[in-house]
């Protein structure tokens, strides 16, 4: 009689679906999964050793490129750890500021995830969508840090500089001939916060236009509706956070639970899931679209009224101006004792979170009172996300897999770290 | 926010008292502090006891406190710190055991009592060599197949042991110790005054 044997196969780490480097052995019973395991770390770069060796200025770049779809959210987490072991305040505008680009930043990280996760699913037209206001957005990133992706705009004590007066333009070129041109800056002639506000305006009605494209569509249920089922008791048990416990049916979000920064002033609503699948987590994440958009524009309104210092005046964490650098011999010491040792963190340690796009990112610092953090552990969602993947695909079709794969939001950048 | 941490605080000592070797606030954290072989019980009592439901084990790692202050240390040198968040009660807790032995640092598993542990078990394990005694799965998580060492250790240089590069003659990928030196342009420096200093 012949052997019946379950086939081991690999998945990954060049398939397009493993968004990255995720390398997945799969012990397949014909084509339902028996076990999944993913090996993990083709991205390790051991950004908590190079922390170790570096300033605490100098780390911040590394964040950018933890999770690398949404950059400011883990500088976020760093700066708010730094702040948390100095005791160093905040100016408000520098916090609205923080809030409206954590905002930005999650509808960002939505849109890729959106895009790929439907392309993963064979919906091509939204990724093509998503692209589109991923690129305003980027634009963005663009006019206040001069970087696209990897900003490094936040900073101990606030943020890098204020948000400029004038939204970049496109200029005419052998590319783009004047009436192009003109079209493209039709809603960039005025302020950063004019463009924001405007993106603001038009935003809903393109959440409506993936809406109309994925919500009611029948393949994209057939394709998520009751997979990758997750109850809210083991959702908690295996550490999920963000739209994937409130997906669950827990709400629990950092911003209304453990606010920081302005949040408490905020006015918006968490969305929960019913059946803890992925077509709810889906709606969740459509839902947090609209609640970003409802966020940032409270932010772009309190930013109009309220001018002021968007970082800290302690010169012993924030440099001093150019002006008083130039004139003032106190001001040259900070600024050169600050770019060359940097600053110390009093011994101690600390733990701050915050609600990134994925979950609850958070920072672990442990610090003897030197010009470098002792121990510095990322607390990445994504991690606890795919160590759950096993059971959330156990008894599932390899088609699931990828389904799931794609509501996870897995990125690599972070669970590597 | 601060009467309910005080409030934990009571709470924690009254029931797990004789337990903990520590028990402090501060910056508005509750550490707690036991020994590896209370460790299971506390971490027990504090998911099931009703006044802490810690339903979610946030995070898990290793530490190496062999250089720290820059001073040799006395008493164990690795250490497992687990950051404890419940979602019923709104609340967290840090808890920091040491592993007694420095040549076999082993302590039980959390696995069964929050499967995320395994995971951060593995990478602790990867990073620090701490031993988790009944962890199912044991193995290397973020590190190359055949690594040798724990890259975070703090003996552990920060360009590591070997390189790998394709060797034209042997027409495959070999692995030779390192070519580079390590680089530091800013030396680490303690400093205990100034205005942030405690």
């Amino acid at each position: 009689m012949a052997e019946i044997r379950n086939y081991t196969m690999n998945f990954g780490p060049q398939h397009p679906a493993a968004h990255g480097v995720l390398r997945l052995v799969l012990e397949l019973d014909g084509e339902v999964i028996q076990r999944a395991d993913p090996h993990i770390g083709l991205l390790h770069r051991g950004t908590e050793k190079l922390a170790e060796n570096r300033t605490y200025l100098q780390s911040i770049p590394y964040m950018d490129r933890l999770d690398y779809v949404s950059m400011m959210s883990n500088e976020h987490a760093y700066v708010m750890a730094i702040e948390k072991m100095m005791s160093i305040d905040v100016p408000p505008r520098a916090q609205y500021i923080r809030v409206m680009f954590d905002e930005i930043t999650r509808v960002l990280n939505h849109l890729l995830w959106l895009g790929a996760h439907a392309l993963d699913v064979g919906a091509m037209t939204v990724f093509l969508y998503a692209f589109r206001e991923r690129e305003d957005l980027f634009d963005c990133y663009e006019a206040v840090s001069g970087a696209r992706m990897h900003a490094a705009y936040y900073r101990p004590g606030g943020v890098y500089r204020d948000l400029p007066n004038r939204m970049p333009q496109y200029d005419v070129s052998p590319l783009r001939n004047a009436k192009t041109v003109a079209k493209q800056n039709e809603n960039r002639q005025g302020s950063l916060l004019d463009f924001i506000e405007d993106f603001t305006q038009r935003f809903p009605k393109y959440v409506d236009e993936y809406e109309t494209l994925l919500t009611d569509n029948r393949i994209w249920k057939q394709r998520t509706v009751d997979v990758g089922i997750v109850t809210p008791e083991r959702a908690l048990a295996l550490g999920m956070t963000g739209p994937m416990l409130r997906g669950s049916g827990i709400a629990w979000d950092l911003r209304k639970t453990q606010p920081y920064e302005v949040y408490a002033d905020m006015d918006f609503d968490v969305p929960v899931g019913v059946n803890g699948d992925c077509y709810d987590r889906y709606l969740v994440r459509m839902e947090e679209f609209r609640q970003s958009n409802r966020i940032i524009q409270q932010c772009v309104n309190w930013l109009r009224a309220n001018p002021g210092p968007v970082i800290t005046t302690d010169n012993k964490v924030a440099p001093p101006d150019r002006a008083g650098m130039k004139s003032n011999m106190e001001d040259l010491i900070h600024h050169f004792k600050l770019f060359t040792e940097g600053f110390h963190v009093p011994a101690g340690e600390a733990y701050a979170a915050v609600e990134h796009p994925k979950g609850e990112f958070g920072i672990y610092m442990v610090s003897d009172g030197a010009n470098k953090p002792y121990r510095l552990k990322i607390r990445a969602p994504g991690f606890a996300h795919l160590a759950a993947l096993d059971e959330m695909t156990r008894g599932h079709m390899i088609a699931d897999l990828v389904a799931i794969i794609g509501t996870q939001d897995i990125v690599f950048g972070e669970i590597d770290r | 926010m601060s009467a309910k941490l005080d409030q934990l605080h009571q709470d924690v000592q009254s029931a797990l008292g004789a337990k903990l070797i520590q028990a402090s606030i501060a910056l508005n954290e509750l550490n707690l502090q036991c020994r590896a072989e209370d460790y299971l019980a506390v971490c027990l009592c504090l998911r099931d006891d009703p006044r802490f439901r810690f339903e979610q084990l946030i995070d898990l790692c290793g530490v190496d406190y062999q250089t720290y202050s820059d001073v040799e240390q006395e008493g164990p040198r690795y250490a497992v710190v687990c950051h404890f968040l419940s979602v019923s009660m709104n609340q967290r807790v840090r808890l920091r055991v040491f592993a007694a032995d420095e040549a076999f640092p082993i302590l039980p598993t959390l696995v069964d009592v929050w499967p995320v542990a395994n995971w951060y078990e593995r990478e602790a394990f990867d990073m620090y060599g701490i031993m988790f005694e009944n962890h199912p799965d044991l193995r290397r998580l973020l590190t190359d197949y055949g690594f040798v060492g724990h890259p975070f250790r703090k003996d552990f240089p920060m360009i590591g042991l070997v390189e790998m590069r394709y060797d034209p003659e042997q027409q495959r990928v070999i692995y030779q110790p390192v070519s580079i030196d390590e680089r530091n342009n800013v030396p680490r420096v303690i400093r205990n005054e100034g205005a942030h200093a405690k």
